[in-house]
């Protein structure tokens, strides 16, 4: 018999970096408001204390901040012909588990967005025409714009305490020989903190890109250059490159998550209510369908609860919000048949290529466990359309960088082509490589196909009972194409620093997606933004079409993979959504578009 | 941790060396080939040049494991020898103490497969591209990999794992890597690529968890470990100079 709570005025689902900036946003409002966390609390302490925390094996080998997938995975097959199967262990993706979420073990990496990708069927349309669009690629806008997102872009940049070189701030060129980038879009301030230092690497990546003719700029980054407080009061240190950022909390308070950004104002508000270890099954509807009453969760003790809320927020990661909207009967489930429906269409991840260059001793040591998650060297000249694409001949971009983020040694030891892979000749070849190479990246964009989608899978179950996501999803002629182009762009660069030796791992003519090696936590899609309900879950404003109290919050709102990483313009599109729901939908709760 | 251990100190290593344990001859030959060295010290741990390495490697042998058997340990402790020899280049996984952090972990939740999605029905024979889809956990990946690789070492090679010469191991191994015919339970790939990644953990992980003793792992390659402070370095092409340091705040 399920237990019912007292009414709240908003429910949030989860509670990483979207949850989190919707219950401050709300709360401000004067809202009552709860987050229901399906993982344990965690934050920097005791999650991410000096000198536990620098401890390979038990955070990124054994995975301590990452999902438990012996509770909930997600099934995976490459066409629609196929049987999925569970994704038994944590490979091609790292989503996060407990307070902060995927928030607290990112790196820190903190991109706006290109403004063309935010109309991306649009702009490609009037600059190459409808056909240069493969039938099958189902890109769409944004239905926002760059110009409109700015102010959201900037507030959360201030949240973040994000260090970087603006280009133009207003108009006014400040960035040019500074380290700024030439095909960022205008500023209405700088960044919150200037540029971190660079690495030995990425300065060797930015000399190679310029002495070839690329334009390097100094990449955003949510890990502070200097102490820092932010809008909310929360104090940050200064990162000290100690290279534990991706899969860590920082113990440095250098690195933006929700635990040090926004849950210490959080909690000073007695408004706000956080529930740990509450999975929720539902998101309650009333009898006709039209709203939300509330959600069911099971608490930690296995107790079902009923909590009635006004508004429900789901801010779970991007996979997770398509299927509890599956689970939950709101938006009608995507077909690929008839390309019809709309929950689990254009699902798309991002299309990665890496190029080792190994030097010898003499020329350079490049420190690798040195460095911060989001601290680096990149260039845009091959990212969103800022190349002609006509002779091309693919949809999307990569930009193309060095972000030494702490290579630690059981997963970072590399070694050059044609090395044996265990015995002396490996234990010899990483002892040299390790501290005399450097990993660039193309971090590219990922269109979205028919044939890529998320629905429930028929066999397989969670810990809960309830049917788990499928994901059918493989690699389209258009990602091989841009995969292979981007690969010699940036061997251009690889080749001007004058290594020894490289490595280069990308995709090839029949590449399938590989679960089994890391890629990128960059899912997207699967209950997407639009201004059409036919092709749409969730309005311009992240409102459902269908259920007008249902807002639905995170990189699952983009219709496509961007070229950058994504978490800058799930912020911006979080403190968006928030600020029409505390203008416009709470004095008049209702569709705040028509359908 | 043993504080009051002085590296430096000659009657220390002596006393190490007095109560290791004998070992049987079969198992010398796993010790990266090490005879020589084993005849004249009565350690099948070889002499390590430096001070400060002696007496903390001299433990990797007074381990007793818990989980696998006195069998199964010769055949992890000589695997691993081969994986990472004992060369010029210095201490392998054998003497960093991989065999005991191998061991440990089987009592950790990863080895019982604890955050890994386990429901059923399993498709062994899916594309590799879908990711590991067997029914068994960690440790039943050990116990059954090792009795397989001696059953198939046994009936290519004419004797179990541990009692071949370390080139035949080599042979066996590499077999194991591609994948062996005839390899009983389970794919020869999937056993050898949890050893070899345990392996690598063992050798390259804080010695907190029981291997990487002496750090000579990272000292191998040149990671300082928790040092945690790179604010006067990050810029400097040039090599750190400061050894590792442990979690325990052990100095390498």
């Amino acid at each position: 018999m399920a237990k019912t709570l007292p009414k709240k005025d908003v429910v949030v689902l989860g509670f990483g970096w979207t949850g989190a900036i919707i219950a401050k946003e709300l709360t401000e409002a004067g809202l009552d408001v709860v987050a229901l966390e399906r993982g344990p609390m965690q934050d920097t302490n005791p999650d991410g204390i000096y000198p536990q925390t620098m401890d390979e094996l038990t955070y990124n080998s054994r995975r301590k901040l990452f999902a438990d997938l012996s509770r909930e995975t997600v099934t995976i097959r490459h066409t629609a012909r196929d049987t999925a199967l569970p994704n038994r262990q944590l490979g091609a993706f790292l989503p996060g588990n407990g307070v902060g979420g995927a928030g607290l073990h990112w790196s820190g990496v903190h991109f706006r967005v290109d403004p063309m990708e935010l109309r991306m069927r649009s702009h490609y349309e009037e600059r190459y025409g409808r056909k240069f669009i493969p039938e099958d690629m189902t890109i769409q806008d944004f239905g926002v714009t760059y110009d409109e997102l700015e102010p959201y872009f900037d507030f959360a940049e201030k949240v973040f305490g994000t260090s970087g070189t603006a280009w133009t701030v207003k108009g006014r060129n400040v960035g040019a020989g500074q380290g700024g980038n030439p095909f960022a879009p205008d500023r209405s301030h700088p960044f919150p903190l200037p540029a971190q230092m660079n690495s030995v690497s990425a300065r060797l990546f930015g000399q190679a890109a310029e002495a070839v003719g690329y334009h390097p700029y100094n990449m955003p980054s949510a890990n502070t250059s200097g102490p820092y407080t932010n809008p909310y009061g929360a104090q940050m240190g200064p990162c000290n490159f100690c290279g534990f950022c991706s899969g860590y909390a920082c113990y440095m308070y250098s690195k933006a998550s929700p635990n040090v950004n926004i849950l210490p104002a959080l909690r000073m508000d007695p408004r706000f209510e956080l529930r740990t270890q509450c999975q929720v099954t539902r998101i309650n509807l009333a009898a006709d369908g039209k709203t939300a009453t509330g959600v069911t969760y099971v608490d930690a003790a296995g107790q079902e609860t009923i909590q009635p809320a006004d508004i429900v927020a789901v801010c779970m990661f991007q996979f997770n919000n398509a299927r509890m909207l599956l689970l939950s009967g709101i938006g009608k489930p995507y077909d690929p048949e008839t390309n019809t429906g709309v929950v689990g269409r254009n699902f798309a991840y991002q299309n990665m290529a890496t190029i080792k260059v190994f030097f010898d001793k003499s020329q350079h040591t490049t420190n690798p466990f040195m460095g911060a998650g989001g601290n680096g060297i990149a260039v845009d000249d091959f990212n969103a359309d800022n190349f002609d694409h006509g002779p091309a001949g693919f949809v999307g971009g990569s930009p193309f960088w060095v972000n030494q983020a702490g290579t630690k040694p059981i997963s970072g030891t590399t070694a050059p082509p044609g090395t044996p892979s265990w015995g002396s000749g490996w234990k010899k070849a990483v002892a040299e490589a390790y501290t005399h190479h450097v990993s660039m990246d193309a971090h590219g964009a990922h269109q979205s196909y028919r044939a890529n989608y998320l629905s429930l899978d028929p066999t397989y179950k969670d810990a809960y009972g309830n049917p788990l996501l499928r994901m059918t999803f493989d690699w389209q002629p258009n990602d091989i194409r841009m995969n292979l182009f981007m690969q010699d762009k940036m061997s251009a660069i690889a080749k001007a620093m004058g290594g020894k030796a490289m490595s280069l791992s990308g995709k090839k003519d029949g590449s399938r997606f590989d679960t089994n090696s890391y890629q990128t936590t960059h899912l997207n899609g699967g209950a997407i933004m639009g201004s059409d309900p036919r092709t749409s879950v969730v309005n311009r404003y992240l409102q459902s079409w269908d259920v007008h109290n249902v807002f639905v919050l995170g990189a699952s709102a983009f219709p496509q993979g961007l070229g950058y990483n994504p978490t800058g313009l799930v912020a911006a599109l979080a403190y968006w959504s928030a600020r029409a729901i505390r203008d416009q939908y709470l004095k008049q709760p209702g569709a705040l578009l028509k359908a | 941790m043993i504080q009051n251990e002085k590296p430096g100190n000659p009657a220390r290593r002596a006393f190490f060396r007095k109560s290791l344990p004998i070992v049987p001859v079969t198992a010398l030959a796993a010790a990266g080939g090490a005879t020589a060295l084993v005849a004249s010290s009565g350690n099948h741990l070889p002499e390590v040049p430096g001070p400060a390495v002696n007496t903390s490697l001299a433990r990797a042998a007074d381990y007793h494991p818990s989980y696998f058997s006195a069998d199964e340990y010769r055949f992890v402790q000589a695997a691993v020898a081969r994986l990472i020899p004992q060369d010029e280049l210095g201490p392998g996984a054998l003497e960093a103490g991989v065999p005991e952090f191998i061991d440990r972990q089987m009592n950790t939740p990863y080895a019982s497969g604890a955050n890994w999605y386990m429901q059923g029905p399993f498709e062994p024979s899916a594309p590799p591209e879908l990711g590991y889809q067997l029914k068994l956990n960690v440790r039943e990946i050990y116990r059954l990999g090792i009795s397989a690789a001696n059953q198939w070492c046994s009936r290519n090679l004419g004797k179990a794992f541990a009692d071949l010469p370390p080139e035949q191991q080599d042979k066996a191994l590499a077999a194991m890597e591609h994948g062996a015919d005839g390899f009983e339970n389970l794919p020869s790939r999937t056993f050898f690529s949890m050893l070899w990644g345990n392996t690598r953990e063992g050798f390259f992980s804080d010695p907190i968890h029981g291997g990487n003793k002496d750090m000579v792992g990272w000292k191998l390659i040149g990671f300082p470990g928790a040092r945690a402070d790179f604010m006067d370095w990050i810029e400097r092409d040039e090599a750190y100079p400061q050894p590792p340091v442990s979690i325990e705040g052990q100095r390498g």
